[in-house]
């Protein structure tokens, strides 16, 4: 699984991008979400405020109850501020 | 059509090739979105502004072009356009610089104007970019508004007839 961060949340995860292999019980964003957590650090930090956190599966824009795969590109981001 | 770069853009002469060749279009309606040098702090008065020596904008560019194309095909299915153009820059920009530029084109006013509108108003939340602003004070990312998701909520509950 590819993952990437943007804005504030690469800085705080403190990388733009990473391979990962979460355990088979990670079928969700929400449960990703909190897989990172565990790793504590920065994800702990980026990932602290859920009402902020934005995700996009495969260069769409989802919700947290989106499922996930192995081979998915998933996103992280804060809310956008286009324009 | 759209365009996501990190190079400048000739308004005038995007205006005139978006109606080239089209006699059919009655009205073109468009928005310039310019790098303020002055950050309001949301306080309301003019207590906490901060100047701005730049602003750079992020983007995630395998989705922006993706949601771009989505933004623009909703306008086109809301109004009557003939045609349509969303130009909108990443990097490093100062004060003064265009970041953004949509352009519609119509019959008729009502439909260029209404949708022009709604294209900045779903560009605000609906693109994936992200601003940090250089401060006196070191770098800041630029919060969304709740207003700017109540822009574009407004357009979710006018959409039946939104054209009419």
């Amino acid at each position: 699984m590819k993952l990437l961060y943007f804005a504030w949340f690469r800085e705080k995860a403190g990388v733009a991008q990473e391979q990962a292999s979460p355990p088979d019980s990670v079928t969700t964003v929400a449960l990703l979400v909190d897989w990172l957590k565990s790793r504590g650090n920065g994800y702990a930090e980026a990932f602290a405020d859920a009402s902020v956190i934005r995700v996009a599966v495969n260069q769409e824009y989802v919700s947290m109850d989106y499922p996930v795969a192995p081979g998915d590109e998933v996103a992280f981001f804060p809310p956008m501020t286009g324009g | 059509m759209i365009r996501v770069q990190a190079e400048d853009f000739d308004v005038g002469r995007e205006l005139e090739k978006l109606s080239q060749g089209n006699h059919g279009i009655g009205g073109v309606c468009t928005f310039v979105g310019l790098v303020r040098d002055m950050v309001e702090d949301g306080a309301g008065d003019n207590s906490g502004d901060k100047a701005i020596q730049a602003m750079t904008l992020e983007h995630y560019p395998e989705m922006t072009e993706k949601a771009l194309i989505e933004i623009e095909a909703e306008a086109q299915a809301r109004w009557p356009l003939e045609a349509t153009l969303i130009i909108h820059r990443f990097g490093r920009l100062e004060p003064g610089a265009r970041i953004v530029m949509v352009a519609t084109a119509s019959a008729h006013r009502e439909a260029a104007i209404e949708a022009c509108h709604f294209l900045i108003d779903w560009l605000k939340t609906k693109a994936p970019f992200w601003k940090l602003e250089e401060t006196p004070d070191g770098g800041q990312w630029v919060d969304a508004h709740a207003g700017d998701d109540a822009a574009t909520e407004r357009w979710v509950k006018d959409k039946p007839g939104a054209a009419e």
